[in-house]
């Protein structure tokens, strides 16, 4: 099976943009409404890229996430490209994905972005119900996002992601399959579903705590994560990570696969995290802070760390068990000289008799059931 | 020796006998504002807590009466709870009077009553001081009948006080003088002194507390305990005032300390007499019982590594803990521990949580168990207190459990569900007393090993928390005893494993299996959790896997968030103990304990 590995471990590139028309009353990243502060951030932004112009070298995949990069113009996406075009090198074919929110942008700015060389597009669609569109807080019906991935079919992207979010209250089994019939019957190229998980601090979160709605449990979190297994792998799509599903495996997010194999990325703007090496660090968590720094003429940094072995460890083993790849033997032991099988012989074959791995080509596999207990895999 | 007088408070718990000994220290003079701490003689945080005292204490109150002559009050404290009452009877046999508090809300209970017979055998003179009359519920006529019909003491001698309010104290005082007699004693005899105490102190060694009745002793005598038979030589002898007093010499009469360079409180015996090495008096004062634990449990360290911290604290705690005995233990599934003695489960309480809280140790403590005696078919008798030393059922002939007799005083009407209650805890013998209108005692002979296992929660909850309750261990009877092992995913947790009578085993090994299952996460697999005698499996549960656990996206790279999430959860995991494949909390072993109405 070949899905996360491209064959190359170039770095990726992210810019947060982090503005959004409306607040989400699930949302907690980093984002704001004061969108007059656009021209300001993004003259931080390109004074961020310099930063970093030499310690980085080619790119092979930039995604422009946030937030709601929809937001911005036309002028400005060509604005950023053009910086990071002059600032870091991109490989001849990269990946460069934007992400819009359905109803912001039309076929002619679609096409646009197509032009400047943006080849993939990742929709904010949640749910095709707009009544669990409302109480999302989004801004859109069901039908307009329909459209919107029709133009940004028509406008040439050969490469359509959605999201969506099961969990909701409100949402049950039969609904969330119902969305997820509707979502295949746009044919997108892949599909990221995510469990609605709610921080305190957010609208939602608040409600919850209040008591006013429940979120599912344990089991019925099992039965959404099963049935959006069944029915995507059902409909040819590949359950490649736990929450991502590609057509096939050459059109798995390319980007995202860096974060999971532990391949350096860049992240740029407000509260976006990068590694290179053993080293982690992350932005200021909010635009004012961001831009106070740069003004001041220092690196937006709020914190970094240098991963211990173990650490590295740790996060080798519970991003390989979200993978269906899962986790590669023979370069586990070369990274943390630990022969797994032989090491956890014991809870492995208990592992593999109960249906939660399997030992394939090399890899050490979650099966389904075992992507669903990713987090418990990882503490073996 | 006529200005001298012994006395003891006794009271049923939270009855007021601290807060009452605070008001006489303080109106005697003995501490001021700035020394004086509420309940100055429980000193310790969990007596403090608990409103009752654990270990015993003294101290030699200053008095001008209304005769104009100095006396000198010696406030001999006791131990408050039915674990302690061997304390008790040693603490009042120094003494010739009681004040008998009881809340005037209240009335007579339980202890009250246990308390006034075992002053009783001691011939003291009973002063009934009724406290608490401040309180809105206060019914001082009902308790002046009570001590008149279920005291059957004189009505007419009766003291009224609020010491909270410090109503009455005086009059207190002046009964202490007039009604206690003055010890009597002969100070030109061979010594003859009664230890009711002794604590321990990191500079002197054993500070023995004692009441001299016959001699004298100073420093440099050489003296003897007559239960050992060791000699010492006394280095000092003195007074309790706040702090202890040194003085020449103890004269009958007196009560007071000896240091006499005994390294540790285990090697005196509370009771025993003290007497001169070359002038023994002819015998022993009497009453004097070497006390046994009737109370066994094994302690494991959570964590193996704290292995000999725990074994130093155990070594630090018996210092000042005669009562408590320790031996090495092992569990297959807990590691290495010590087996421990108590003299009841209050007494296992405070140990298990001055472990915790002043030696700062996690433990784990095995189900409690009394001292089994069985004989085997080659006509050897043996006894077993932990459960890992069950004889081979093939070669038992018989099994014996200790019985205790259970005293109970409560109103009428919870007459019904107390029976049950004692019914199925194997109670025998019941003997009803109606002792006022509405108020009966009720006497049941029950196996000790019953009220180990949520008697007493029970017990408080079916009366409401008017019942009162207390015991004495009376003797060994026939029982049928299997031993009932628990199984984790078919492996035995060796800590888990109770003696218990063939009966009740089913019943017992469900309840076991249920707590276990409220306690234990779930995990990746079904837990089958199982109650065996021998290889028959008699109760079963299972706790179903959780299947689902993995949420939060690692959105933009932020893995670190993630990562730390599973750090927490990976050192919570190492917090507890692997039985097998499956992680077992702290708090499953505790809650195999504990009872239903939790």
């Amino acid at each position: 099976m070949k899905t996360l590995d491209h064959g190359n471990n170039l770095p990726g590139l992210y810019i947060h943009i982090p503005f959004c028309r409306s607040k989400c009353s699930y949302c907690s990243f980093c984002s704001t409404t004061s969108l007059e502060l656009i021209d300001d951030f993004l003259s931080a932004l390109f004074t961020e890229m310099n930063f970093y112009e030499s310690s980085f070298g080619r790119f092979d995949t930039l995604y422009i996430g946030g937030g709601t990069p929809s937001v911005l113009s036309i002028k400005h996406f060509r604005q950023i490209l053009t910086h990071v075009q002059k600032t870091f090198r991109l490989t001849e074919k990269p990946e460069i994905t934007v992400e819009i929110n359905p109803v912001d942008m039309n076929v002619n700015e679609l096409k646009a972005l197509r032009h400047m060389g943006v080849n993939r597009i990742s929709i904010g669609v949640q749910s095709f119900n707009d009544d669990i569109l409302a109480f999302l807080g989004r801004r859109h019906t069901g039908s307009q996002t329909r459209r919107t991935i029709a133009d940004a079919g028509r406008a040439g992207f050969e490469n359509i992601g959605i999201d969506l979010m099961y969990g909701i209250p409100g949402q049950d089994i039969p609904l969330w399959a119902e969305t997820l019939e509707k979502a295949i019957s746009c044919e997108p190229e892949h599909l990221s579903c995510y469990q609605l998980t709610l921080e305190d601090d957010t609208p939602l979160g608040k409600r919850r705590r209040m008591g006013e709605f429940l979120l599912p449990d344990e089991d019925r979190q099992y039965d959404f994560f099963m049935r959006t297994s069944t029915i995507l792998e059902g409909a040819g799509y590949v359950h490649y990570e736990v929450s991502n599903f590609a057509r096939n495996g050459n059109l798995v997010s390319r980007h995202n696969s860096k974060y999971w194999n532990h391949t350096p990325y860049l992240g740029l703007g407000p509260a976006a995290h990068s590694l290179a090496e053993k080293r982690r660090w992350w932005n200021r968590g909010s635009l004012a802070e961001y831009l106070a720094d740069i003004h001041a003429g220092k690196a937006p940094v709020a914190t970094s760390e240098t991963l211990s072995r173990e650490e590295l460890r740790l996060e080798a083993l519970f991003l390989g068990f979200r993978t269906k790849e899962g986790i590669h033997l023979k370069n586990f032991n070369t990274r943390f000289e630990c022969d797994l099988l032989e090491e956890k012989a014991g809870t492995i074959k208990t592992l593999q008799n109960s249906g939660f791995i399997r030992i394939e080509d090399g890899y050490l596999r979650p099966t389904s059931s075992g992507l669903a207990v990713a987090d418990s895999l990882s503490l073996i | 020796m006529e200005n001298i007088r012994n006395f003891s408070i006794i009271a049923h718990i939270d009855h007021g006998k601290s807060t009452l000994a605070d008001r006489l220290i303080q109106s005697t003079g003995v501490s001021d504002a700035r020394t004086f701490k509420d309940q100055i003689l429980d000193t310790m945080d969990i007596e403090r807590e608990r409103g009752i005292t654990i270990k015993s204490q003294a101290i030699a109150l200053p008095y001008e009466a209304s005769d104009g002559r100095a006396y000198t009050l010696n406030l001999i404290d006791t131990p408050g709870h039915v674990d302690f009452s061997y304390e008790v009877s040693r603490s009042l046999a120094s003494c010739e009077g009681v004040l008998l508090l009881i809340d005037a809300a209240q009335g007579v209970q339980a202890q009250t009553l246990a308390n006034l017979y075992l002053a009783m055998e001691n011939n003291l003179e009973i002063i009934p001081v009724i406290n608490k009359i401040d309180l809105p519920a206060a019914d001082v006529d009902r308790v002046i009948e009570q001590i008149d019909q279920e005291l059957g003491l004189d009505p007419d001698t009766h003291l009224k006080c609020s010491a909270k309010e410090g109503i009455g104290i005086e009059e207190i005082l002046e009964a202490i003088v007039d009604r206690i007699p003055h010890p009597k004693g002969d100070p030109q005899a061979p010594l003859a002194a009664l230890i009711f105490d002794a604590q321990y102190d990191p500079f002197r060694g054993t500070v023995i507390h004692c009441r001299v009745f016959d001699g004298n002793v100073k420093s440099g005598d050489m003296i003897r305990f007559m239960f050992h038979n060791t000699v010492y030589r006394v280095e000092e002898v003195g007074h309790f005032l706040l702090s202890r007093a040194k003085r020449d010499r103890l004269s009958a009469g007196d009560v007071g300390y000896i240091i006499a360079g005994v390294k540790t409180v285990a090697d005196v015996r509370i009771g025993d007499t003290i007497t001169l090495n070359d002038r023994p008096c002819e015998k022993p004062l009497p009453g004097f019982r070497e006390i046994k634990p009737v109370v066994f449990a094994s302690i494991y360290p959570i964590s193996s590594d704290d292995y000999e911290d725990l074994a130093v604290s155990l070594e630090k705690y018996t210092l000042n803990d005669a009562s408590f005995i320790y031996q090495k233990d092992s569990s297959v599934a807990l590691g290495q521990g010590f087996r421990c003695g108590f003299l009841g489960l209050l007494h296992l309480d405070v140990v298990q949580e001055r472990l915790e809280r002043e030696y700062g140790l996690s433990i784990i403590l095995s189900v409690p168990s009394v001292r089994y005696r069985f004989t085997l078919r080659d006509g050897t008798v043996t006894e077993v207190d932990n459960p890992s030393l069950y004889p081979d059922p093939t070669t038992i002939a018989g099994s014996e459990e200790p019985y205790i007799r259970a005293t109970m005083m409560l109103p009428d009407r919870y007459l019904g569900s107390v029976m049950k209650l004692c019914m199925e805890k194997r109670g025998l013998n019941s003997r009803l007393n109606y002792t006022g209108p509405g108020r009966a005692e009720i006497i049941y002979e029950m196996p000790l090993a019953e009220i180990l296992y949520d008697f007493y929660d029970r017990f408080k909850s079916v009366t409401q928390g008017y019942g009162s309750f207390d015991y004495d261990l009376i003797d060994y009877r026939e029982s049928n005893l299997a031993l009932l092992d628990i199984l984790v995913n078919g492996e035995k947790v060796d800590a888990l494993s109770q003696i218990v009578h063939r009966d009740r085993a089913r019943t017992r090994g469900l309840q076991s299996c249920e707590r276990l299952k409220e306690e234990i996460p779930k995990q990746m697999f079904r837990i089958a959790i199982q109650g065996a005698i021998g290889g028959e499996i008699i109760a079963r549960t299972t706790i179903s896997a959780f299947r689902k656990d993995v949420t939060a996206k690692c959105y933009g790279g932020d893995i670190t968030r993630k990562r730390k999430l599973l750090e927490k959860q990976r050192k919570g995991k190492k917090r507890m103990k692997m039985i097998g494949s499956v992680a077992i909390p702290q708090s499953a072993f505790l809650a195999v304990l504990k009872s239903d109405t939790d």
